[in-house]
């Protein structure tokens, strides 16, 4: 057992119904280290990140961040383990009612109770940080292309100084060129403040770029987990045809025909 | 067997909707009582369910007291009680119509639209946002709407009332030819203290029920917008069932002897 995990998973099952999403995932998430999860769609990636959030309780298996178990954790537990991670959406999940600049101070003025005026300050020099002028700020998310609420959403993220980072398919729906974009704020805001990142992914360019390891979540269970440098080498038949994009392979797609 | 098995499988799937309901009011009741309070919020729910829905209930209590008096002067015309006009205009709007009528009214627009942006924050993944904002979504979403929906809707129908009773005065005396003065001697000599209060201990019960559908249903709604539509449609329902419901059962506790 590792001393420097951060967030360890052990024997985490989760089903929906008779659906098993999750059958025993072990995983764990060391300090200041980037670790991307592949799968593809409908593997539980989402559902993984969700329990450690606490957005959803585990069926079984226990959930340690920094050594402590947070798989139950209600109330002021839950919310100090809050205090201590960030996350970026899928979509984003901007809140359409308020303007930009509140969306990022957000965490910032209801979780830490920071003044709007100090929380402004703050969200603008985050927006400088992921590109965006502060004019911005005054701006609704609903005026801002995909790309922008990424950034908007990156952020948010960041805003608090988390320990802990999660990214749901950050580049999903972004042309290359923003994609690769994303990837750089990324890396460059997680350095900057040192926190551990757990990103789920299936996309390759991102996960060769952001990764420190990576892990591969097939039939809801971890299949294999290794450096980036060893994925190309993995000698795993799931992980080969998914890094590659076969349709051929282990992985059976249900289709009609 | 197979009927049997259905049965008993509509009457679980009953009970736990029942205890998964239960247990949202208790949630919601609870966080009422409970700071902290966003007063910010508070206020803005306020002014949207009590200022912008008083021409919808003003306009209907307006129509309905004018009804009510030209309806009733026909009927009672047959038993020569025409001088009763005045008396059953001001006592049905404040125990019946003014309540029933702004309740339903609300429950179309503030229900649904509660409904509808709770439902749209759940699927695009907002309140999970919030939650992992360090921000409790019942205190920051539900809360501010039960309290603003139960204290403004007495408020309403206060309103309603003095608009309905005019209403009735308007036809009164301009179309079936009343004494403005007799009018208003005859609507104060038989209006007494508990007629009004009942019709505001009603109002307050049924904003909580409006908002608390509305709450409910868009909180727990399914994904994609036809889960978000399912969602307002049964708030709305379910608001005006309630309410119905309720207004017997007021009625029944505050006037049966």
């Amino acid at each position: 057992m590792l001393t420097d995990a951060k967030i360890r998973l052990a024997g985490v099952h989760k089903s929906f119904g008779p659906k098993q999403v999750l059958r025993g995932v072990d995983l764990e998430i060391r300090r200041a280290e980037s670790l991307v999860v592949i799968g593809g769609s409908g593997t539980g990636k989402s559902v993984l990140i969700k329990n450690i959030l606490g957005l959803m309780q585990p069926d079984s298996g226990t959930i340690h961040i920094d050594g402590q178990d947070t798989t139950h954790a209600r109330g002021s537990a839950r919310a100090a383990v809050m205090d201590k991670c960030g996350m970026l959406f899928q979509g984003g999940a901007l809140f359409d009612s308020l303007p930009v600049w509140e969306n990022v101070a957000f965490g910032l003025i209801q979780g830490k109770r920071m003044n709007r005026a100090q929380a402004r300050e703050i969200a603008l020099e985050k927006l400088g940080q992921v590109g965006l002028p502060p004019e911005v700020g005054a701006l609704l998310p609903a005026e801002l292309s995909g790309g922008m609420q990424k950034r908007v959403g990156l952020a948010r993220a960041i805003a608090t100084q988390p320990e802990i980072i999660f990214f749901d398919e950050p580049t999903t729906g972004l042309d290359p060129i923003m994609a690769d974009v994303i990837n750089n704020l990324i890396i460059k805001c997680v350095r900057q403040i040192g926190a551990s990142a757990l990103t789920i992914t299936h996309d390759m360019a991102s996960v060769r770029k952001i990764a420190d390891r990576v892990a591969m979540l097939h039939e809801g269970k971890i299949i294999w987990c290794g450096s980036v440098r060893e994925l190309d080498a993995s000698g795993n038949a799931h992980v080969d045809q998914f890094i590659h994009g076969r349709a051929e392979g282990p992985i059976q797609m249900q289709v009609r025909s | 067997m197979t009927f049997v098995a259905a049965i008993g499988r509509t009457f679980l799937l009953f009970l736990s909707a029942t205890g998964r309901f239960a247990l949202f009011t208790g949630q919601a009741v609870s966080h009422c009582v409970r700071p902290p309070l966003y007063l910010r919020l508070l206020v803005r729910q306020m002014v949207d369910i009590g200022y912008y829905s008083l021409p919808v209930v003003g306009l209907t209590t307006l129509f309905a007291g004018m009804v009510l008096a030209l309806q009733s002067y026909t009927g009672f015309a047959r038993f020569n009680a025409e001088g009763a006009v005045a008396t059953v205009v001001i006592l049905s709007i404040t125990r019946e119509l003014g309540p029933v009528l702004a309740g339903l009214m609300v429950a179309g627009r503030v229900g649904a639209a509660m409904a509808a942006e709770l439902g749209t924050m759940r699927v695009t993944e907002q309140i999970d946002a919030l939650t992992t904002l360090s921000t409790n979504p019942f205190k920051y979403l539900i809360t501010p709407r039960l309290l603003a929906a139960t204290l403004m809707l007495p408020c309403l129908v206060l309103v309603g009332d003095v608009i309905g009773v005019f209403g009735g005065y308007l036809v009164g005396v301009y179309r079936l030819g009343f004494n403005p003065a007799n009018y208003i001697q005859q609507s104060w000599d038989f209006l007494e203290y508990m007629d009004v209060v009942s019709g505001l201990v009603k109002a307050a019960v049924f904003g909580f029920v409006i908002a608390l559908m509305g709450c409910y249903h868009g909180f727990n709604s399914e994904r994609g917008a036809a889960g978000v539509g399912k969602a307002t449609t049964n708030a709305v329902v379910s608001a005006s069932i309630l309410i119905l419901i309720f207004n017997y059962l007021l009625t029944g506790l505050f006037f049966a002897d």
